[in-house]
């Protein structure tokens, strides 16, 4: 069993929490991620690395209540356990020979981009951090992002705190200001991921996306987070738990991801409702 | 007494129940049963048949046991040679390997002795009546990982730990097994059956230490430092091949390996599962393994309401045991031969992009094969007849076409060296290019079956000793 050690409310529909998982907190490098299961039935989920104390032998991770699993997990408090939690997986995001690098974060996905962010901070990158979130309420990680950036821009999408607009807005100005990034490092919803990409296309900046399909071992075996890469005029299928998660974002088949991402989206629904259900029982 | 020509049948379900539920399928002997058929073994001087087994148990020994009512007796000799004694009397294709050499078979053209299904009923014996009964043996103070819980990695953790070893097992999922539990299906292989003999390692000293991806979680190199004298890697086959065809990435599309472990490892066929699963429908299963047998029973056994096997060659060259085949067939998988997908077709509503159907399986595109010249393999090559494209109305399509080795050891282990394919290279002995390292099973010799990487992981443990003893 795996202690939470630490749980902590950042917004109403996301929780960071502090695993007690000595030899992944020892590994785990930013952009890598874990499996876990909540209980003995559970399914298994990956989720990002949100940070490590290896002296502690605690990993962080940062999810939002999406389904049933989710729901689960966000009723286990401080003092409880996981059933499982393995890791870390997938390669560490890559930093070397990046001097300035643009981090893009949309939502929940700005709890894997602040890692990546503190990464380059540590290695003495210049960082620029970009991140996007619906509204004021969903707003997660403010300070952890100035903290580790040269310059942070937060949007809204309804423009109830800092700039209106998408992330793609203050990205597009920054370009053709002239700013020049070694690359481009956006974690976020798919569909953000693709028009950051389309955003930095004609300026030829490198972008890197961070994929994070359906998966069930995590370790290469079952295929399930199988992606297309279009590279050289070739449809290339690699798999985000070995391959990735991290790919480059030109050659990444983001409609597709799209459409694999909801294959079991009535069975996610009815089996979150149901979640809710047995919570509200109780 | 003259000696029964025929081999007693094995009581099973029927065809049109067990179609529907994912209870075995083959019920095992009664103890009258297992005596009668114990009494057709000649007990021959030369035993023909232990040559046959890859992990050479005293076959002969165990039936005169079984002979006199010795269940118990029976069971001992097994497990001498084999760690995991129910699970090999289940899934081991005997046909090809001991009983191909019964003297009953090659001498009198009989059917030979039904070994499989004697070790089986002694192994199930001794389950269901001698709890917590393996003895502990002294510890010789050696330490020995083995990396990955499946079929090598257990029967390797077993011979040295009851040679004195303390052996570690490091598994990367939350079950130890490995392809006996997320792959090989319930009504198969009952997952309480490879729990118990896991149980019965346990009892033996040997410490199991589930999510540890070795590669990742810890590297070879840090088994060492942490006092470890020898390790040995049996992880199995690896990441799912795919066919290369347009569609593959449509939802309603699995590898063999995804598919099973939703089934199997996850119980997604469970009334109430936690982890979806494609059910019901039409079903194309791509393979003529028994991997692609057991993706195709289950998802009859899921509800499909057709399910298909699509092999490229014919029934002579269709790699599936026998019996596996013949049990597909009774309980109505149709089996299309010579054919060979060439597109997975998908839903695509021009008018609307947001259809919730976009993107999911309606059919598939095959051609049809014949038989050219043999290829390297000795297996005669398939050919495309030009012209004769067909589509068949599918709504999933599980690709069993075999499994590339996975990189994770490799890409974090230097100097452990791999052949073209991904294989470990290793010795007659297992013995891998580095130290103390050895290998064996599927992470060596690519996809093959769960007795001849029980083999390997046999041969590996006696070198494994003799290394340490030489050492020491």
């Amino acid at each position: 069993m795996y202690p939470i050690i630490r749980k902590k409310i950042l917004n109403p529909t996301v929780t960071q929490m502090e695993i007690e998982a000595p030899l992944v907190a020892r590994k785990a490098r930013p952009g890598q991620f874990i499996i876990l299961r909540v209980d003995e039935e559970g399914e298994r989920i990956p989720l990002t690395v949100a940070g490590t104390d290896p002296a502690e032998g605690t990993v962080k991770v940062i999810f939002q209540v999406v389904g049933a699993t989710t729901e689960k997990l966000n009723h286990l408090e401080a003092g409880q356990a996981l059933q499982d939690f393995a890791g870390p997986l997938g390669t560490a995001t890559e930093t070397e020979g990046i001097r300035k690098v643009c981090i893009v974060g949309g939502g929940v996905g700005c709890a894997i981009a602040m890692p990546v962010a503190q990464e380059f901070r540590r290695l003495g990158a210049q960082v620029t951090s970009i991140i996007g979130f619906r509204n004021k309420d969903l707003l997660i990680l403010e300070d952890e992002f100035r903290a580790c950036s040269d310059e942070l821009i937060v949007m809204t999408d309804d423009g109830s705190y800092g700039r209106h607009g998408n992330v793609t807005v203050p990205l597009k100005e920054k370009l053709e200001a002239g700013e020049k990034f070694d690359r481009i490092i956006t974690i976020g919803p798919l569909i953000m991921m693709k028009f950051v990409t389309l955003t930095a296309k004609p300026f030829g900046v490198p972008v890197t996306v961070s994929m994070n399909p359906i998966m069930i071992d995590g370790t290469g075996m079952c295929g399930g987070c199988r992606v297309t890469l279009n590279r050289n005029g070739e449809r290339v299928t690699r798999f985000a738990c070995v391959d990735g998660p991290d790919f480059d974002g030109y050659e990444i088949d983001f409609d597709e991801a799209m459409s694999r991402g909801r294959m079991y989206a009535d069975f996610e629904r009815r089996a979150y409702e149901a979640a809710c259900n047995l919570f509200r029982g109780a | 007494m003259a000696v029964n020509p025929k081999k007693h049948e094995m009581p099973a379900q029927k065809a049109e129940v067990r179609a529907h539920n994912f209870e075995e399928v083959a019920l095992g002997y009664s103890p009258e049963i297992a005596l009668e058929e114990a009494a057709r073994c000649l007990n021959c001087k030369n035993s023909p048949c232990v040559e046959g087994c890859p992990v050479n148990i005293r076959i002969p020994d165990f039936i005169a046991r079984m002979k006199e009512g010795d269940w118990e007796g029976a069971y001992q000799i097994i497990s001498r040679s084999s760690s995991l004694p129910a699970v090999c009397g289940r899934v081991c294709p005997q046909e090809t390997q001991c009983e191909s050499h019964c003297t009953l078979l090659t001498r009198a053209k009989m059917d030979p002795v039904g070994i499989g299904r004697l070790e089986r009923f002694a192994a199930d014996w001794h389950n269901d009546h001698a709890e917590g009964s393996a003895v502990k043996p002294e510890p010789n103070g050696h330490r020995v990982a083995v990396v990955g819980a499946g079929p090598s990695g257990l029967t390797c953790a077993g011979d040295l730990a009851k040679k004195g070893y303390k052996v570690t097992v490091y598994e990367a999922l939350h079950t130890a097994g490995g392809v006996l539990v997320y792959g090989i299906p319930e009504f198969r292989l009952p997952k309480r059956i490879v729990a118990r003999e896991v149980d019965t390692l346990k009892e033996l000293g040997v410490d199991v230490e589930t999510n540890v991806i070795i590669g990742k979680t810890l590297t070879i190199d840090e088994l060492f430092e942490a006092g470890f004298e020898a390790v040995f890697i049996g992880t199995g086959a690896g990441l799912p091949n795919f066919m290369n065809i347009p569609g593959e990435a449509l939802k309603g599309v699995y590898s063999a390996n995804e598919f099973l472990t939703r089934s199997n490892l996850m119980k997604a066929y469970r009334e109430d599962p936690v982890t979806p699963i494609m059910k019901g429908g039409y079903v194309a299963v791509v393979g003529g393994g028994n991997v692609a047998m057991d993706a195709a029973r289950t998802a009859l056994r899921l509800g499909a309401e057709k399910v298909y096997i699509i092999y490229r060659r014919s029934m002579e060259e269709l790699p599936a045991r026998r019996e596996e085949v013949e049990h597909a067939e009774e309980e109505g998988i149709e089996f299309h031969l010579l054919c060979n997908p060439t597109e997975i077709l998908g839903f695509e509503n021009p008018e609307n992009p947001r259809d919730p159907r976009n993107g999911f399986v309606t059919g598939i595109r095959c051609v049809r094969m014949e038989l050219g010249e043999p290829d390297a393999s000795g297996r005669r090559r398939p050919v495309v007849i030009p012209g004769s494209e067909f589509e068949l109305h599918v709504d999933t399509v599980v690709m069993a076409i075999g499994t590339s080795p996975n990189p994770l050891i490799k890409n974090t282990t230097e100097g452990l060296e791999v052949n073209r394919r991904g294989g470990i290279i290793v010795t007659e002995e297992g013995l891998t290019s580095r130290a103390n390292v050895y290998a064996g099973g599927d992470a060596v010799t690519g996809a093959a079956t769960v007795i001849s990487a029980m083999g390997a992981g046999k041969v590996a443990a006696k070198a494994i000793d003799e290394q340490l003893r030489r050492q020491s």
